[in-house]
Formats: C-alpha cells, structure tokens, sequence
C-alpha cells in the first residue's frame, strides 16, 4: 500500500445486501435509535435482519423494537493492518463483537477510549452512534 | 451402514508450495498433480471415473481440462474443510458403487493477489457485491484477510482459559521445525524461534503476523478406491476408517455462540466412532491451521486435551515429528504454505496419507498407524 492509495480511498459506507428488510435500522440510526428486529410469537430478539426468525422459523412475524444501547464488550482485536486502505489513518482501532443487553450481538467499534491499556473483555459499553456522512450514522460503543 | 475402511487413499502427488507461480495456470498445476497422483496409484487416466474438487472451479470444467470422464463430480464448497470433506465425500460415493476410482484435486496459480489488493480495489470502487460483510463488517474497517476474525477468536480464549502468547508461539516453533524438513513448504529449511513469533509484529493484536498463513500457489492431489481395489495396487492403502461432516451453524463468527467452540465438537466423535476408535488410539494428528488458535480449538474439540488445556499441552508437549505426539507433521499451513482454491486443508489429507503409507521420510514419525485428520 502507498500513501497515494491511502488517500484516495474512501471508507465504505454499508451496502445491505436486501435493504427491503435493513434500511429501517440505518434509519432509525440517523436518528441516533437503535432498534434491532424481535420475533413476535416467540418473543425473542435476533440479529440481522431476515425473512424468518431464526429460532422459531416464523415468517414475517418480526418488528423493529428500540432496545437500551447498554452493553458489554464480548471480545475484540486492536486493528493495526486493516483490510481497506482507508482505515489506515484510524490504526490502533479496536474491532469488536458487542453483545447488546438485549442478548444479540453485532460487529462494531469500541472508542473513546486509551488503546490498548483500556480495552477489556466484558468491559460495560454504550451505543454510540457515528455520523460518518449526510446519509449514514454507524453504530458504535463507548465504554459506560 | 458406515464407510469403515471401505475405500482408501493409494496414491498421492504434490508440488512445491510457493508465493507465487509466475507463468503458470491453476489447470496447468492441477493437471500435473493429477498426472503425479494417478502414476503413484499404478493406475492409468483412463480408469479415473470420479473426480472432486474445490471451490471457485466447477467440477466439469476440471473434468474438461483434465480429459477425464467421470461417472461422479463435485465441487467441495465447504470453505476450508473442503478437503478433508473431499474424502469422506469420495469414501461415501465409492461405497455407494458410483465410482472405482475417484481422483481428488486441489490447488491454485494464483496471480499476486491478496486481501491487500481487494483492499485496493474496492478503494478505487471496484466494489465487491452487496453482503451482510459489506453492510455490517466493512463500515467498521475488518483486518486483512481473516485475522480479525481469529484475532476475536484468540482473544477470547485467552481470557476464558489463560491461554497464554507463549503457548501459541510454541505451536508454530514446532510446526516451522517441521516445515524446514520438507522440501515442498514455502519455509523450507527456514526455521523460527518462539521470539521470533512473538517479536513478529500484530496485523491486530494479539494476533501475530507468523501465527498466520500466508497464501500461497501450490497443488495437491490424491486417488481414492475401494478397499479390494487398493489391495491390486502398489502403494500400502491409506484405509478411511471414519469421517465426520464439517457441520457448522454459522457463516460469520458474530452468528455463532460461544466462539471458542468450533465445530469439531461434533465431527470428532462421529469420526471415531465410526473408525472404532478413541483419542489414545490415535498416533498423530494433521489439523487445519489457518491461524495458531483455530487449531488449537480444534484440538480440544476433538478431545487431546480438556477444553482449554490445549496452551499447557503445546507447552510441554513436543509436537514435532520427532515428539511424542506428532502434529503437522508437513509444517502444516503455517510451516509449508496455504494452497489457494480451498486447498490448504487438502494438504492435511496428502501428509496424513503420507505419515500412514510410511512415506514420510526423515520427517516420518516413529507411530503412524492411526492419524486423525481435520482438512
């Protein structure tokens, strides 16, 4: 990689694979909520967004419900050679599985914080939404 | 009904692994290993009649490319079990009576590509298609190639079991010793030290760059037949005794529960209970090593040590092919390279039929009657 490359690349916003069924949780992320789909018949909430429940196989018998934002840091790595160039002005950056308290868990970034002295497994953390552009807040967390 | 040493490897054939291959195609290479195995089976082209391969490359178009006319195709697209997948799937077919004589082929001539150069390519929009990666990994800046993944991984099992940075660089001090034995890894006779691994900078901590493979060209390729066939042939028959499927519930390591479990917890004990046997019976072991800590689950997943004993077992344990519990004994990935076109765990098959037929040379291990393989 060259710093040519570096600056020219820009960070890739998301590109949902159905956005049909996802671009109510990016929406509702631009208004700084988090909502995450939970199954009406057996009442539990799951993570992504799909046509069945994964743990009862129901069919569209899911809704968006808003959820806290509290969480904890379930594991993560300290990112020092990214797969895309663009992130390279970022590095160390952590990349981390965060479980909601709802009991699902997403990819995200933990920040606000001293890396790596401050960044432990099962730390509690809060959403933390990232206006990145006009059209696209991402979801992160920040220690509680 | 069970495939118990109804077929058996007879013959195999590699080429060297290397970064690249400058000039050459990825049926050029497999077309040679093919040529390499059928000649070491005793066999003639023409009594090939089943053909399986990996991902990326269709099964018929091999078929083609190799002149060969199967009664039997498939394209193994079990990521990196592939492999091993390929001959528990040739041991099943051939049981079944569809083929005789089923040539597995893997392997790549891969052009200089790498997570770095997708990396670069989506950089100057030449976007991959839209996925749950490209919604909900990319935006979030995932390591290059798979090392995020298993740096989450090793993180956690650190801090469950204590598992320990020192305990991981073990495992590849022994796995490059052997690689430096064999003439065919991309680290021949270039052997490391457990400060060398731990001086080795993170792509992320705490993942070290030599805990990773690189990937590489290479080609690998085995012939399976039935039991009473192989008994004609002039190889000593690498029976298939068990197999176990590569059943996983999850695509993306955020889906699945509990991280530190992989899915040898199921395929482990189905294998040997179909081969009649149990983790002492067992003399040495060829592991998919991608990263040190996906072996190293894996292991415990198939029952060497207690769940999450397997960082104190590295550390006293010699897992050379000289120690008493031999592991990759080829270098494995790590060591010896990993094969494109889903072939690095082919070449856990093509040691473990080696190390059984007794063909393993100064790296033979002492006790090589029952390996266990996870491709």
């Amino acid at each position: 990689m060259t710093n040519g490359n570096a600056n020219v690349a820009i960070k890739p916003e998301p590109r949902p694979e159905v956005p049909d069924l996802s671009m109510p949780f990016w929406d509702a992320a631009r208004d700084h909520k988090l909502i995450i789909p939970r199954c009406r018949p057996c009442n539990r909430f799951f993570w992504y967004p799909r046509e069945a429940c994964p743990n009862c196989l129901e069919s569209d018998s899911w809704e968006w419900q808003e959820v806290s934002g509290n969480a904890r840091l379930h594991t993560f790595t300290i990112v020092y050679q990214p797969q895309h160039p663009a992130f390279q002005e970022d590095v160390p950056y952590v990349f981390a599985i965060v479980q909601l308290d709802e009991g699902v868990r997403l990819m995200s970034n933990v920040v606000d914080l001293d890396i790596p002295e401050d960044v432990e497994i099962d730390m509690r953390l809060r959403v933390k939404f990232d206006d990145v552009s006009e059209d696209w807040t991402l979801v992160k967390f920040a220690p509680a | 009904m069970s495939i118990r040493g109804k077929a058996a490897i007879v013959g195999f054939y590699e080429i060297p692994t290397q970064k690249e291959y400058p000039d050459r195609t990825t049926f050029g290479v497999m077309a040679e290993v093919a040529r390499g195995a059928i000649a070491d089976a005793g066999l003639r082209k023409e009594d090939i009649d089943g053909l399986i391969n990996g991902e990326g490359v269709n099964s018929i178009t091999v078929a083609e490319a190799l002149g060969i006319e199967p009664k039997y195709t498939a394209s193994m697209t079990t990521h990196g079990s592939s492999g091993a997948t390929a001959i528990a799937t040739a041991a099943a077919v051939i049981s079944a009576g569809l083929a005789n004589y089923i040539l597995c082929v893997f392997g790549e001539a891969r052009p200089r590509s790498s997570s770095r150069m997708v990396g670069q390519a989506q950089a100057r929009g030449n976007l991959p298609p839209a996925s749950r990666a490209t919604e909900l990994e990319l935006p979030y800046g995932p390591v290059i190639a798979m090392n995020g993944w298993y740096g989450l991984i090793k993180q956690r099992h650190m801090f469950e079991y204590g598992t320990t940075q020192e305990q991981f660089a073990k495992m590849v001090v022994d796995q490059r010793f052997n690689a430096a034995d064999n003439e065919n890894a991309v680290w021949y006779n270039q052997p490391v030290t457990q400060e060398d691994v731990l001086n080795s900078r993170f792509t992320n901590d705490p993942l070290h760059l030599l805990e990773s493979v690189m990937p590489c060209s290479g080609a690998h390729a085995v012939i399976v037949a039935s039991a009473d066939r192989a008994k004609s042939l002039p190889n000593d028959p690498a029976y298939i005794l068990g197999a176990g499927g590569p059943a996983t519930s999850h695509d993306v390591i955020w889906q699945r529960d509990d991280i530190t479990t992989t899915p040898v917890v199921h395929s482990a004990p189905t294998a040997m209970n179909m081969a009649e046997v149990n983790m002492n019976d067992v003399d040495l072991a060829q592991f998919y090593d991608c990263y040190t800590i996906l072996a190293m689950a894996c292991l415990e997943d198939a029952g060497l040590t207690k769940k999450g004993d397997i960082g104190p077992f590295y550390e006293s344990t010699d897992t050379t092919y000289k120690g008493e519990f031999p592991i990759n004994t080829d270098g494995g990935q790590i060591g010896a390279g990993q094969t494109g076109g889903v072939g690095g765990g082919f070449r856990h098959v093509v040691e473990g039929t080696r190390q059984v037929m007794g063909r393993g040379g100064i790296r033979q291990a002492s006790k090589a009657d029952i390996c266990l393989v996870n491709g």
